[in-house]
């Protein structure tokens, strides 16, 4: 016999050996030679983790107790694997592009992005699991207590809470130091993976070893061993029909809804191609597996003493017979099945539990925003810590509380009902676009309720939580509401009456609320891209472009995909948008992106509310919805195309509205502008006309007054002609008639001739023009004499409009550019602010004190030559007195400019 | 909005309809498979059924589901491949 | 019959020639040359005619005429409009403004006593 500690100090080197191999594995992963690590084979062999302690040792019971019934716990998954085409094909697809990290994360994101549905998924996992960890734990301290009942006395029998509560920790152990290394669940846990695959061909052969043991050592070959089986109490099989549907419908479920095999099917899946393969050779391993459970349940219900627990004949078989290394063999391999599951499992629900409980708990709380506060990554990885030890002490506390008295296998089929709640949600989200979030929320619920009514609370045992009389009289004596005789449905099995009634209400109340009810925008779009995975390659958007947050939106991502990956991130992005830098713009497509990077490590839920909390927009609108939903695309070509029409007859009565407005204007200035000149060659005429009948009357005027209103007359007509001077003036540099005589001149020449000309020789009125000749001096080409009627109408201007006492004008001449700025400045009152804007319209004299009588059109007339000169005049306020800025070029530029450049139309002097 | 696909042509090459077939052929395995697996329950009208036969006989049907899976998966895995289906989401080969 | 004129006009050589026509008749013409302050210089010269011209600097003419015939005091003022925009529109405004007799410069000194001489005698 093993002494006991020999037995430890093999088990505690085989976990040794494991954390080795996990660590080289993972040494070997981030040195990048991840080669067989991501092999089909590693992937097949990691899916075992469907096959646990229940299955190395309870199938045997099963198969002792229920005869073929086991097998139904392998045919399921066969099923379900070799159907892979169908389903588990577009869960990995969905899986990848979804950078999906739990099935919690899977229904909520397809749900609209749904945390609620997430927590609840969550919890049913949480509770669905918990005892398949106590399971676990149970089978190996029955393992190491079959050692010691069986070994030689003297040795105490080891307290078996204490054991469990040490398997639990290493399990913890291991756990938390592979499983939560990074932070990216989406990533591949390499050292997982592989210590589980490891584990995988521990289990595996040390069930066929037992197998083989027993039909050729114990039995004399595979035909003895058939007439073993024929003459043992299991030779006839009475099929329990309604079992063996329910079973294999129930295990075949569970290869979508366990969180562990999600994990490993989906989530830790390098390449979808390792799918093909797993296909087969994951229902060749099952198939080995059981290939000899019923060989050892029949020869160890022959060999054992009655009484003697199936569950361990894998142990105790070998054990009683004397082979002591081969029942080493098979508690490894027990020992193996049950660690791989915790291990699983509890970086399954700790992925969950952190990304849909503890994350979104977080972001309420943190009300600044996720960009705002600490590291998330930490926080995140933390959480997943403490879920994994929350996890395992859930199970440890169920295994107390039960007491470790069921049946492995029962314990099992309670587990595998309550994930199964999962499954109409999940299979409806990928198949069936008119799935709902209330839809699935209303099936979940139902299914959790009734399972936990019908199945899980019972399962206690009566007495414990429900009472002997509730479950046999249903409550409050309702007859109908009996636990396990659900509307009267008795005398089933109640493990098929559970299943029944809770997948046959979850999926009633799923299809009825979904059919009823409409989904919104975000899950119409989520439900499209997951049913028709295979057609969207492409992702529909599900942001629309905003304001730049960039910035803050790199913030948070270095929180949760660390400094370095999210710079790259960023300026990859920035650069296929031909940027520089790490900013890009936050498009659409730049979004769905980084939500979905961000989704890899917090679910999908928890991601776009962070992104949602910085990029604050609606995510989505209808109407992306529609130009998406190809079902809509027929009806939205047709629309679009009246909304092209509409949008064009829009233009067109727009284009027209402008015309006719414009038209409007013209008019209106036509007549404003005929009414002036109208004014302007009337109100001279007026005089001229009235003296000239006062002389013509010849009456008793004195020769003074005869010779002031000759004068009179004589100026007036001079300022007729002045006037139509500058009409024509105007009219023809407007029409952009005027060809300009270019030569090169010397600026202060120009100020010379300008100022010789405004000196009046009378000496009236006259005005002290301060001027600097040496800044003068610059040589340019242009017009002379067009800039020197510029200048003359500036100085003219200052002349006859300044207030002061002592009218000064000072003229300052500077370069600028490949220019010249001429400032012209003078100490008077200047122009008030809400003349500036027109005095270079046309008529636009702001007193009537007009002494030489300008028309008003001396700046229009300066405006047009400053244009054709390609340079500018403009007011200069804040000068103190009335100030113009003349701006010109060196050169003009080579084409003169265009025709009505001032902003005037030319047309208006065509009129006059 | 999604531009148009091309619409697919009626009849495809003989290579890409064996590969649909193939298809075909895999949705059915599952069915096949359970009407296999369910089978034995209509042996026992008349009282239990011999264990040793119907597991001989569960297996070897298992069995045979197991290859047909192995060929099938082989070939799919190719069409697969050619289809092009599978461009996104790939992290790289084996 | 009364004698005195109002002469509300910017131009200074109308202004002289306009004064020197009614003068020799033997009116007495006043004169204001500015917009904004013209319905104070009414009300204080109370003539017993205004000529009134529509181009004026701060207050245009018809804005004037507005306020006159609101102003109950001189609301019943014959008034002679002066307007070198010949303008229809403007003829049409003024009448609506209840104006007395509208001319269009340039005029004739003729015609512009006539029409003086008219609207003093009603």
């Amino acid at each position: 016999m093993i002494p006991f500690d020999i037995l430890v100090a093999v088990c505690v080197s085989y976990v040794a050996l494991l954390f080795i191999i996990a660590f080289m594995a993972e040494r070997r992963a981030s040195a990048g030679r991840v080669g067989w690590l991501r092999s089909p084979l590693v992937y097949t062999l990691s899916l075992s983790v469907y096959c646990t302690a229940w299955t190395f040792y309870g199938a045997v019971g099963y198969a002792a107790r229920s005869g073929l019934e086991f097998l139904t716990i392998y045919l399921g998954p066969t099923l379900v694997l070799v159907g892979w085409w169908w389903a588990l094909r577009k869960l990995v697809r969905i899986g990848k592009t979804q950078r999906i990290t739990s099935i919690a994360d899977l229904i909520s994101s397809r749900y609209g992005k749904s945390n609620a549905l997430g927590v609840i998924v969550t919890l049913l996992a949480v509770v669905g699991t918990t005892p398949y960890i106590a399971l676990q734990l149970q089978s190996v301290t029955l393992s190491f207590a079959v050692f010691v009942r069986a070994g030689t006395d003297g040795w105490a029998l080891p307290d078996v809470n204490a054991t469990a509560l040490w398997v639990a920790a290493g399990l913890a152990l291991f756990t938390v130091l592979f499983g939560t290394r990074n932070l990216d669940a989406n990533e591949r846990h390499h050292g997982v993976v592989t210590a589980i695959a490891v584990e995988a061909v521990v289990k595996l052969v040390a069930l066929v070893a037992v197998g083989i043991f027993v039909v050729w050592g114990v039995a004399d070959g595979p035909r003895d061993m058939a007439i073993r089986i024929s003459e043992s109490p299991l030779a006839g099989t009475d099929f329990a029909a309604g079992r063996w549907v329910g079973m294999t419908f129930l295990s075949a479920a569970a290869i979508f809804t366990l969180p562990r095999m999600f994990q490993v099917l989906v989530v830790e899946n390098a390449d979808e191609r390792h799918l093909a393969t797993a296909s087969w050779a994951f229902p060749l391993y099952l198939f080995l597996m059981s290939l000899f459970v019923m060989p050892i349940a029949v020869i160890g219900l022959a060999t054992q003493p009655a009484g003697a627990n199936p569950d361990l004949f894998v142990l105790t078989v070998p054990l009683s017979l004397g082979q002591e290394g081969l029942a080493t063999l098979a508690f490894l391999g027990g020992f193996s099945s049950a660690t791989s599951m915790v291990i699983v499992a509890a970086i399954a629900l700790s992925t969950m539990v952190s990304n849909h409980i503890v994350m979104p708990l977080w972001l309420n709380w943190q009300n600044t925003g996720a960009s705002m506060s600490g590291d998330v990554r930490k926080l995140v990885l933390r959480a997943r810590r403490i879920s994994i030890a929350g996890v395992l002490v859930l199970g440890y506390a169920y295994f107390r509380l039960t007491g470790g008295s069921e049946a492995l296998a029962s314990i099992g089929l309670i587990s595998f009902t309550g994930v199964a709640q999962a499954l109409p949600a999940l299979l409806g989200g990928i198949f069936w676009r008119g799935a709902t979030r209330r839809g699935a929320g209303a099936g979940l619920l139902i299914g959790l309720a009734v399972w936990l009514y019908t199945l899980f609370l019972p399962s206690f045992g009566a007495g414990s939580v429900m009472s002997a009389g509730l479950l046999s009289d249903g409550p409050w004596g309702v007859a109908w509401l009996r636990p396990q005789a659900l509307f009267g449905v008795d005398g089933v099995d109640p493990l098929l009456h559970a299943v029944f009634w809770s997948i046959a209400l979850n999926s009633f109340a799923f299809i009825g609320v979904s059919l009823w009810g409409v989904p919104g925008p975000m899950e119409r779009l989520q439900g499209a891209q997951f049913v028709n995975v295979f057609d969207h390659s492409s992702d529909a958007q599900g942001w629309m472009q905003g304001a730049a947050e960039a910035e803050d939106l790199l913030i948070m991502a270095q929180r949760i995909l660390g400094g370095t990956e999210a710079q790259a991130l960023f300026q990859r992005a920035a650069v296929a948008q031909g940027k520089t830098g790490y900013l890009p713009d936050t498009t659409p497509a730049f979004l769905e992106r980084l939500e979905r990077e961000l989704a890899g490590s917090v679910g999908a839920a928890t991601a776009h509310a962070m992104v949602g909390q910085i990029v604050g927009r609606s995510s989505i609108s209808v109407e992306d919805l529609m130009a998406m939903a190809d079902e809509t695309a027929q009806m939205m070509e047709y629309s679009s195309q009246l909304e092209a029409k509409s949008a064009e007859l829009e233009r067109t009565a727009r284009q027209l509205r402008e015309a006719n407005e414009k038209l409007t204007e013209l008019s209106v200035q036509k007549d404003a502008f005929l009414s002036q000149i109208s004014h302007e060659l009337r109100t001279p005429m007026t005089s001229i006309r009235a003296f000239s009948e006062i002389l013509m009357g010849g009456e008793d005027l004195r020769i003074e007054d005869r010779r002031w209103y000759s004068s009179i007359i004589h100026d007036e007509g001079i300022r007729l002609t002045r006037l139509l001077d500058d009409l024509l003036d105007l009219s023809v540099l407007e029409n952009g008639q005027v060809s300009l005589n270019l030569q090169p001149a010397n600026l202060r020449d120009l100020i010379d001739r300008a100022v010789a000309a405004t000196t009046e020789p009378k000496g009236d009125g006259a005005i002290t023009i301060h001027r600097d000749r040496a800044a003068e001096n610059i040589e340019l080409v242009t017009d002379t004499d067009r800039l020197c009627q510029v200048f003359i109408n500036l100085i003219v201007n200052a002349r006859k409009y300044c207030t002061a006492d002592a009218p000064e004008l000072r003229i300052d001449a500077r370069r600028q550019g490949d220019g010249v700025l001429l400032d012209f400045v003078d100490n008077g009152s200047g122009i008030p602010k809400r003349s500036q804007a027109i005095i270079f319209e046309k008529f636009a004299r702001l007193s009537d004190r007009n002494a030489a009588g300008g028309a008003g059109l001396g700046l229009a007339i300066c405006r047009e030559i400053m244009g054709r000169l390609g340079g500018s005049i403009a007011y200069l306020p804040g000068q103190g007195g009335a100030a113009f800025r003349v701006q010109l070029p060196l050169r003009p530029p080579e084409t003169s400019a265009p025709a009505g450049s001032q902003g005037e139309a030319p047309a208006q002097l065509n009129h006059a | 909005m999604k531009a148009p696909s091309p619409p697919r042509p009626v009849f495809l090459a003989r290579h890409g309809y064996r590969s649909r077939r193939m298809m075909d052929l895999s949705r059915l395995l599952p069915v096949a498979g359970l009407f296999l697996f369910l089978l034995p329950l209509l042996h026992q009208a008349d009282g239990p059924v011999s264990t040793p036969a119907t597991l001989i006989y569960l297996f070897s049907a298992w069995f045979g589901l197991i290859v047909v899976a192995a060929l099938l998966a082989r070939r799919l895995a190719r069409v697969d491949d050619e289809s092009g289906t599978t461009e996104a989401g790939r992290e790289g080969g084996p | 019959m009364g004698s005195n004129v109002l002469l509300i006009e910017d131009e200074p050589n109308i202004i002289e020639a306009i004064r020197f026509i009614l003068a020799r008749d033997g009116w007495h013409v006043q004169t204001h040359s500015e917009g904004t302050s013209a319905l104070a210089a009414v009300l204080r010269a109370r003539p017993d005619l205004l000529i009134l011209d529509v181009m004026l600097p701060g207050r245009s003419g018809f804005d004037i005429l507005r306020d006159i015939r609101a102003c109950a005091e001189i609301a019943a003022l014959p008034v002679l409009m002066l307007t070198a925009k010949g303008q229809s529109r403007d003829r049409a405004m003024a009448e609506s403004l209840g104006v007395s007799r509208f001319m269009t410069k340039p005029f004739s000194n003729a015609e512009m006593l006539a029409a003086v001489r008219d609207l003093a005698a009603r």
